[in-house]
């Protein structure tokens, strides 16, 4: 109930049904009937009952699935949580970025002294507990995207791409200098070690392998960072973002502060990528100070324009994408016998899998701006229509 | 002294591939408004393209082939596939040029091989000696082509009718457009202009140690050079060009005795930090010119 005096206070009655946001008007899904209702999550049940879905068949996955492809399902959440991350700066904030590889680094570099063995080769503290290394990672990355920010709110557009660029080459230098925190090149050190509860996720136990658990843990904390992304997205915060992004002068002209709207976006997103990168490292295991370079940032942007700038549920099709990819090109010597799966001859797998990294960045970018989330939003405009054209 | 002297020369070597890949960047975003991100491609691609032809018709002719070869493919790749994007923003456009880079790179990788490639040049690590100081021929031989080159499209964008068309299509393309200037055109000369340039720095680029599929990282320190000189000024990139390489070399030299805790190989980097240092102090470059936006 509203008190007398709120009612008062504004003015106006209260709505009726506006505080049960879920309950739409049966057989007429898209009549809202309050404002909270339009803005909500999951404002259609279809929606809902398809997003509780996918959920409960993605939890039910390892089960019914081999080891290897549930790694790389949990590669790919991973991914999809940095994705969203870039999202955020890139697809929300329209803040070009190409240094998403280095924020992934520190956060990976981050999480691995952390939970790193003290006895080891490189420095370690041995603390394995893992939301205490996961948000140390973020925040970590977090804070040097704030160091860095300053450029970014004094440039724009294309100056910024080419910064972030030249920050990938000074944060490879690094990671590559410093061997003691990084392994050094060629010889790298081992990822951050999840724990909690009493339970190694990276080992397999007596009631589920390594890949199951990995699988089910990446799963959880895709959902934990998803939601709060897509909470932002809506909120005061996320339309400020999109003002940013198609207008920055006018933006600024109706008060969004340009420089605390960039340092915010920068600074969340590079959190979210610092924790993708530690968890990145947890999932593979084992890795190498010159894998966080120019390409693994463009892998990132194609992910995030492939699977539709803007959206969150586009960066999830998208990293997915980008990761089953290497795994579907490993197919195609089998259907198409011109194409080796050997290094040394000419049109190889490997070959084919980076070209179609371009070649989709490219047809994507010409034929559906909106990426695959473009393409679902088609494909459901012409079914709820069917079967009239529109 | 003399160490001095041959890392200046040294820096102004390979500071001359820099500017030359920095023009072809400047040429390109005077007319569009774009940083193409293919130069890298275009440079590798104009370098194997070279060592391929180099050992037919030899090394001036070759390079004079893949300058032209190049310009084709690059205005080949405007036409199909930048032209259809012409007005969609500018992020969207500068993205679709990383993946042309991706594809191309995957093709041009593909004649690379595994090994290194040399492109047949005839200096190799010969030098002259002038006093007591030590010159690599290739370095003189860049410095000499670049000079040269430059002159040449200074006095193009100042004496020629396209040149004028180009100026002026940069400075306001409407206005150029109403004067009858054909804008597709200026598109299409700066893109091919750009590809001959690459081609050129590419060639160059292989000299001495030969070419493999890591040279085109090289291509980016040209972006640390506009970066310096300001995206819309060719002088500035000649200038910036100039500057990334000499400090490139002199860190080369100086670094290990004086600040050994920045670590081996810091010169690589080194054009990066400096452009990030310039720009904290003047966000537009040292000669680009400061947006001034109207609502």
């Amino acid at each position: 109930m509203t008190s007398l005096a709120e009612q008062t206070r504004t003015g106006a009655p209260p709505e009726p049904g506006g505080r049960r946001r879920s309950r739409a008007a049966r057989g007429r899904p898209r009549l809202y009937l309050s404002y909270g209702q339009d803005m909500a999550l999951l404002n259609t049940r279809p929606k809902r009952t398809a997003v509780i879905g996918l959920v409960i068949l993605a939890a039910l996955l390892p089960f019914s699935m081999p080891d290897d492809l549930l790694h790389l399902l949990a590669l790919g959440f991973v991914a999809t949580i940095g994705a969203i991350g870039l999202n955020l700066v890139t697809g929300y904030a329209g803040q070009i970025s190409l240094g998403h590889a280095f924020f992934l680094g520190v956060g990976a570099y981050t999480a691995a002294v952390i939970s790193g063995d003290p006895d080891g080769r490189t420095i370690g503290f041995g603390i394995t507990f893992l939301p205490l290394w996961l948000l140390a990672a973020g925040l970590v990355a977090g804070l040097t995207g704030l160091v860095v920010a300053p450029l970014a709110v004094r440039l724009r557009g294309l100056y910024l791409a080419i910064v972030t660029l030249g920050l990938v080459f000074i944060g490879l230098h690094i990671f590559r200098e410093w061997d003691s925190v990084t392994g050094g090149p060629g010889l790298g050190r081992p990822g951050a070690i999840p724990e909690m509860f009493g339970i190694n996720f990276a080992v397999d136990g007596p009631a589920m392998t390594r890949d199951q658990k990995l699988y089910l843990l990446t799963l959880v904390l895709l959902l934990i960072f998803a939601l709060p992304a897509a909470n932002l997205a809506r909120s005061k915060v996320g339309r400020a973002f999109a003002a940013v992004r198609d207008r920055d002068m006018a933006a600024s002209i109706i008060g969004v502060s340009l420089t605390r709207y960039k340092l915010l976006a920068f600074a969340i997103s590079s959190f979210y990528a610092g924790c993708a990168g530690a968890l990145l490292t947890m999932v593979i295991g084992f890795f190498d100070p010159t894998s966080w370079n120019l390409q693994l940032s463009i892998e990132y942007l194609a992910m995030v324009l492939i699977g539709g700038a803007g959206t969150i549920s586009g960066s999830i099709m998208g990293a997915l994408f980008i990761t089953l990819l290497p795994r579907l090109t490993r197919e195609l010597p089998a259907l198409m016998p011109f194409i080796s799966d050997s290094v040394t001859d000419m049109p190889n797998v490997f070959q084919v899998e980076t070209m179609l990294y371009g070649l989709l960045i490219i047809g994507f970018l010409i034929f559906e701006p909106r990426g695959l989330y473009g393409i679902w939003v088609r494909c459901r405009n012409y079914w709820r229509s069917w079967p009239f054209s529109y | 002294m003399t160490e001095l002297v041959q890392t200046l020369v040294r820096g102004l070597g390979s500071g001359c591939i820099y500017a030359l890949l920095a023009v072809g960047f400047v040429i390109i975003y005077k007319s569009m408004r774009i940083i193409s991100f293919a130069q890298p491609s275009l440079m590798l691609a104009g370098a194997v393209l070279v060592s391929y032809l180099a050992t037919t018709v030899g090394f001036y002719a070759a390079v004079a082939l893949a300058a032209l070869g190049i310009a084709v493919l690059a205005l080949g790749i405007e036409r199909s596939t930048i032209r259809p994007l012409v007005g969609r923003p500018i992020f969207v456009i500068a993205i679709v040029t990383i993946g042309i880079d991706i594809v191309v790179r995957v093709i041009v990788n593909g004649f690379i091989g595994l090994d290194v490639r040399q492109v047949g040049d005839p200096w190799g690590l010969k030098t002259v000696s002038i006093g007591s100081v030590l010159i690599q021929q290739r370095h003189l031989a860049m410095i000499a082509t670049t000079l040269v080159l430059v002159a040449v499209l200074f006095a193009f964008f100042r004496y020629t009718r396209l040149g004028l068309a180009m100026r002026a299509a940069s400075f306001d393309q409407e206005a150029a457009l109403a004067q009858g200037v054909s804008v597709g055109l200026v598109f299409a000369t700066s893109w091919a202009m750009a590809g001959a340039l690459a081609a050129v720095a590419g060639a160059f680029v292989g000299t001495g140690a030969g070419i493999d599929q890591l040279t085109w990282i090289i291509a980016f320190k040209a972006l640390a050079a506009i970066i310096l000189g300001g995206l819309d000024s060719l002088g500035g990139a000649v200038i910036g060009g100039l500057t990334v390489g000499v400090v490139e070399s002199l860190v080369a030299t100086y670094q290990q005795d004086w600040a050994p805790w920045l670590g081996q190989n810091f010169a690589v980097v080194s054009p990066y930090v400096l452009m990030m240092l310039v720009l904290l102090i003047r966000p537009y470059g040292l000669f680009g010119t400061p947006e001034v936006e109207r609502v």
